[in-house]
């Protein structure tokens, strides 16, 4: 049961880490595309490993109901497929509309 | 043969809808699992061709090179996480962007998605257009190396043609027949 918690721990840290990256790095970046890079691919991540670490934890400390940890793969499953379209929907919209992209050197928007 | 098809995208409509309602219900008795296995039957019988199209070949070959493709996905997401953990983390922010064009020999609608997921995952990029009748894709890249690894060594690229079997060869000759 250690070993579990230790990964547990881990992936759980990992998922925080990466989430609070992507924010960070909405926060930090200079225009709407790279803002998107931080957030479309951090928070796929991050919620991920917080999703698995979850499912982990559940299928060892209450095994008598194995049905939750397969509710959550199929949540890690669809966030994998769901994140990146949203994400390429959104600039997508902002291509269209004709925002231009910020190049180095200009000043942040 | 088309029959024979048909009864196969009807038996893997029902195959997995029968697995999401059992995995999601969790509930085992006789009249919640036949109920719902009749309910099955009749969405597969009427919609099956909205989750499986006939037209494509060797499905099986296909989905077990898509399940070899996933590991080294996954794989790509964490650098991808790595990559911009490095750059939103760093002081000076070692950010470049440019929008890249490029082509592929991809059509279908499935390879396409599946690509431009890709690309939206992997390090330092996001897809922004797609135009299916020429495999086009535009793509903004975040610095100059992660356009490089699209442009120059074209690694997915080659990967996904290998998944669906669409390579600059087997387009060419599909063409060639239509």
């Amino acid at each position: 049961m250690l070993i579990v918690h230790i990964a547990v721990t881990m992936l759980l840290g990992a998922g925080i880490f990466f989430t609070l990256v992507g924010s960070i790095g909405l926060l930090r970046f200079p225009d709407f595309y790279t803002r998107l890079h931080a957030t479309g691919k951090c928070d796929t991540l991050g919620g991920g490993l917080i999703i698995l670490g979850a499912l982990i934890y559940h299928f060892f400390a209450y095994p008598e109901t194995p049905l939750v940890p397969a509710k959550l793969a199929f949540l890690i499953f669809f966030i994998f497929i769901a994140n990146p379209t949203a994400t390429h929907a959104l600039m997508k919209a902002a291509f269209k509309t004709g925002l231009k992209p910020w190049r180095l050197g200009e000043e942040r928007r | 043969m088309k029959l024979k098809e048909k009864r196969f995208g009807i038996l893997l409509t029902f195959c997995i809808m029968a697995v999401f309602w059992i995995l999601l219900s969790g509930i085992f008795h006789a009249f919640c699992l036949i109920s719902g296995l009749i309910c099955c039957a009749i969405v597969s019988l009427i919609s099956h061709d909205l989750l499986v199209k006939g037209e494509s070949e060797k499905k099986l070959l296909k989905s077990l090179r898509l399940l070899l493709y996933i590991p080294w996905e996954l794989w790509q997401i964490v650098l991808a996480n790595i990559d911009v953990a490095y750059r939103v983390l760093h002081p000076r922010m070692p950010i470049d962007p440019l929008i890249i064009e490029f082509e592929t020999t991809l059509r279908k609608d499935f390879s396409l998605a599946t690509l431009a997921n890709s690309i939206t995952l992997t390090p330092g990029t996001i897809t922004i257009l797609v135009e299916p009748e020429r495999g086009k894709f535009w793509v903004h890249a975040i610095a100059k190396e992660s356009a490089d690894a699209l442009l120059v060594d074209q690694t997915m690229q080659r990967k996904v043609a290998h998944v669906f079997m669409e390579t600059q060869e087997e387009t060419e000759t599909q063409e060639a027949f239509e």
